[in-house]
């Protein structure tokens, strides 16, 4: 038996867990029905890149939701969850009404609880995991909705509890991006006592979180409580600053840091060198969203600029498509359209994300892979031409393959295109570190258990070790990042240097 | 948790004290200044080439501008702005002592800089400004460097002396004549490839006038470097907004240039991108 399940299963014997466990049958437990989150209407929402479409539980729906959860002997839910939350843990405290003792719960194992309650894939992790998933064909308990609300509860609450965090023990080591992996791994460290420092090339810290995901989906609001929480705990953080650029590894290393770990984030554009992709009119998902959501764009005393469509077309399935094509409709676009060369179930994107934007309006126009774009007099995009697709054999992936109907091809009037078809690893920090060793997709390559690289005191992960995979997975390696490097730097520095 | 409160509001004042005051404002002509600002990091790290992108205001637009000069000791940075849209009149109406938001850098791949021979700089308007790095660098590899400043009139031409210092020999040229000799920058470059063996030509100015040294050059045969100045948001790779053809590949200005081979570039493609946002900075600079 591990530390971790050893722990899982104390904690269940505590007293009043079982009290609480045997307070309600099971049956009458199986036979609530899973809650259902409250949204804005798709007419209202549409009008506002802001509002928020998740309206969040009702503290009553969330002890409801939370009784459904068994309290089970092995909770496989952990086992799904990339940064182990302790689950049955908070999701009880919630029914017992303890809404706060259940954000101090998620807080000790994630340092963004309220933003993985709003963007973690629950259903492919945890609620997948879910006894009511696994064993008897009904809807998972809504872990993702319960830790959104005790998360929310407390901000609210105005009674944020900061986590203990262990004595200083002198040992500086930096964080390079500030996105998920960085944050998480800063966490940890933090805790542990370490001098941590956040460094970011933008002027605003959060990373993709940021500049990536939409307010509608994740209000900036919530994203600053949460790093408001680290620099309370007292992680520093500096903006305007490219690790490797404004100042070089071996500067930092005399400024005293011992230990890097670089989660700088897979924030280089894919295209797909198709005739016309330059043209005016044609972008990249991370500069259309990067516009809107972290230089606010769309508000009218912005200084940065958006291009506006009338007929947008975003091409990709994945989340990014998503919350592209679902901005543009809020921009006032009449058609939003989403391209994707494989059929709707395949699609990469959340379940949820696919059906808001359903709800929405946006068209989905899939088996259709875009050819070449076509230019209106003044040099802007105004045709898309599309290669009709159907599904071949399984590839790799496991997914269909999408195959060209020789022939088959359409245009379709547009004035936007944003292309949302995946990033790869950005350059700009690896190409400062000599002798890293890189994958030949330019991913820093990792010790999978220590998220060590090739150079011992260089720790990394999120994107640029995966390419392009979500949140909590980027979190999961920021944890897995700090525990390691703190065994690291345990066993070089045995002795501190004090306080 | 007070206490740790305190402490960080001190450490923020204190970084806000030390980092991107303006110290020294010129104004160069009617529409151009020159900013000393304090970056003392930047100063020490930065290399021919290189730029920084700056914001003013909180909701400032991230503006990319070369880094033209720096000063070690004194830990500051010189750039040099065009007052041409709503953004850069907005820094250029900050004054010594004022603050600038944001600024990172230095990014961009740092020029090139070999003993190759003779030099010839071709820098038109405010072009001038980001060529000054590279010819002081190329004059202290030990080349010959031969420059023109070509404006449209007097008032217009910058760094005249400075350019004289790094340079063998300056030739001053403006649309209307009215300093120098009168023609394009093209016509003067096209005398001293002709008088005398050029190794490598380097042009910056607006993208029309390095399209056309680009096609002059090629007639000649001579290595021509241009810097674009394309239309960016982060800087970093992330966005690109920054896209160029560079030999029939696409290829990002923030970090695979921004100096690029002007013989391979399509600089039509270049010119149409950068009036992607046209209307949008009309609009803005009659705003105000």
């Amino acid at each position: 038996m591990t530390e971790y399940t050893e722990m899982l299963n104390r904690e269940r014997n505590a007293e009043w867990r079982v009290a609480l466990r045997n307070s309600v049958p099971n049956k009458e437990r199986i036979a609530i029905e899973r809650v259902k989150m409250t949204e804005v209407e798709p007419h209202e929402r549409i009008k506002s890149q802001t509002c928020e479409v998740n309206r969040g539980l009702k503290a009553e729906q969330a002890q409801r939701e939370a009784s459904r959860c068994m309290d089970c002997v092995t909770p496989t839910c952990v086992e799904g969850c990339p940064v182990s939350i302790n689950i049955p843990k908070f999701v009880k405290q919630i029914e017992a009404g303890k809404f706060l003792d259940a954000a101090v719960t998620l807080k000790e194992f994630s340092a963004l609880p309220a933003v993985c309650g709003r963007v973690c894939p629950q259903e492919k992790q945890c609620e997948l995991k879910c006894f009511y998933q696994q064993k008897m064909q009904k809807e998972p308990v809504a872990i993702g909705y319960l830790e959104r609300f005790a998360a929310d509860y407390e901000r609210l609450s105005g009674k944020i509890q900061i986590p203990k965090v262990e004595a200083r023990n002198g040992i500086k080591v930096a964080a390079i991006g500030s996105g998920p992996s960085s944050l998480s791994f800063a966490g940890d460290m933090i805790k542990f006592g370490y001098e941590v420092t956040v460094f970011e090339a933008l002027h605003e810290i959060g990373g993709v979180l940021k500049y990536g995901i939409p307010e509608f989906r994740l209000p900036n609001s919530v994203v600053d409580v949460e790093l408001e929480n680290l620099k309370e705990m007292g992680v520093t953080f500096e903006k305007n600053f490219v690790v490797g650029r404004t100042a070089s590894f071996d500067d930092l290393k005399e400024l005293g840091y011992k230990a890097f770990f670089v989660g700088s984030g897979a924030g280089l554009p894919n295209f797909m060198n198709i005739p016309g992709e330059n043209l005016n009119g044609v972008m990249s998902s991370n500069e259309y969203l990067t516009r809107v959501n972290l230089m606010y764009a769309n508000q009218s005393d912005s200084d940065t600029p958006v291009m506006l469509g009338k007929r947008v077309a975003v091409i990709g399935g994945g989340n990014t498509a998503m919350d592209a094509v679902r901005t543009s409709k809020r921009l006032g676009a009449e058609r939003s359209i989403i391209i994707y060369r494989r059929s709707l179930e395949e699609m990469p994107a959340r379940l949820e994300e696919i059906k808001h934007a359903q709800e929405e309006g946006i068209e989905f126009m899939n088996l259709a892979n875009p050819v070449e774009y076509l230019a209106d007099a003044g040099g802007r995009v105004a045709k898309v031409r599309l290669q009709r697709m159907k599904l071949g054999e399984p590839d790799a992936s496991g997914r269909r393959r999408p195959v060209a109907i020789e022939g088959d091809i359409v245009e379709i009037e547009v004035d936007l295109v944003i292309v949302a078809i995946g990033v790869s690893p950005n350059p700009l920090i690896p190409a400062s570190l000599a002798g890293l060793k890189m994958s030949r997709y330019g991913t820093i390559e990792v010790n999978e258990e220590t998220m060590q690289s090739s150079i011992p005191e260089i720790f990394a992960g999120g994107d640029i070790v995966r390419g392009g995979a979500t949140v909590i997975l980027a979190m999961g390696d920021g944890r897995r990042a700090a525990a390691s490097m703190h065994r690291y730097l345990q066993e070089k520095y045995k002795k501190p240097t004090g306080k | 948790m007070r206490s740790g409160f305190f402490v960080r509001k001190i450490k923020l004042i204190q970084r806000l004290i030390c980092m991107n005051k303006i110290v020294e404002k010129y104004k160069l002509s009617e529409n151009v200044c020159k900013f000393i600002v304090e970056a003392p990091m930047i100063a020490k790290s930065r290399k021919p080439g290189n730029f920084v992108i700056l914001r003013v205001g909180d909701k400032g637009e991230r503006i990319p501008l070369t880094i033209v000069d720096s000063d070690i000791e004194k830990g500051t940075i010189t750039l040099i702005v065009q007052n041409v849209g709503a953004s850069s009149r907005k820094l250029c109406q900050l004054g010594a002592g004022e603050f600038i938001t944001d600024m990172v850098g230095p990014l961009g791949k740092a020029t090139h800089i070999y003993k190759a021979g003779t030099i010839l700089a071709l820098g038109g308007g405010v072009g001038v400004a980001p060529l000054f790095p590279i010819v002081k660098a190329f004059k202290e590899a030990g080349n010959r460097v031969i420059t023109i400043l070509a404006a449209r009139n007097k008032d217009l031409v910058i760094l005249e002396n400075e350019m004289r210092q790094w340079s063998d020999e300056v030739i001053v040229m403006t649309d209307d004549g009215s300093s120098g000799r009168k023609g394009l920058v093209t016509e003067g470059a096209e005398e001293v490839i002709k008088r005398e063996k050029v190794d490598e030509c380097v042009a910056i100015g607006p993208a029309i006038m390095m399209k056309f040294c680009a096609l002059l050059t090629k007639k000649y045969d001579v290595p021509t470097q241009v810097s674009l100045n394309t239309i960016m948001v982060d800087g970093t790779g992330m966005c690109g907004a920054c896209r160029v053809t560079v030999n029939g590949e696409t290829k990002f200005t923030c970090i695979d240039g921004p100096e690029f081979n002007a013989h391979q570039i399509d600089f039509d493609e270049l010119l149409q991108r950068m009036r992607a946002y046209k209307n949008e900075e009309d609009q803005a600079r009659n705003k105000k």
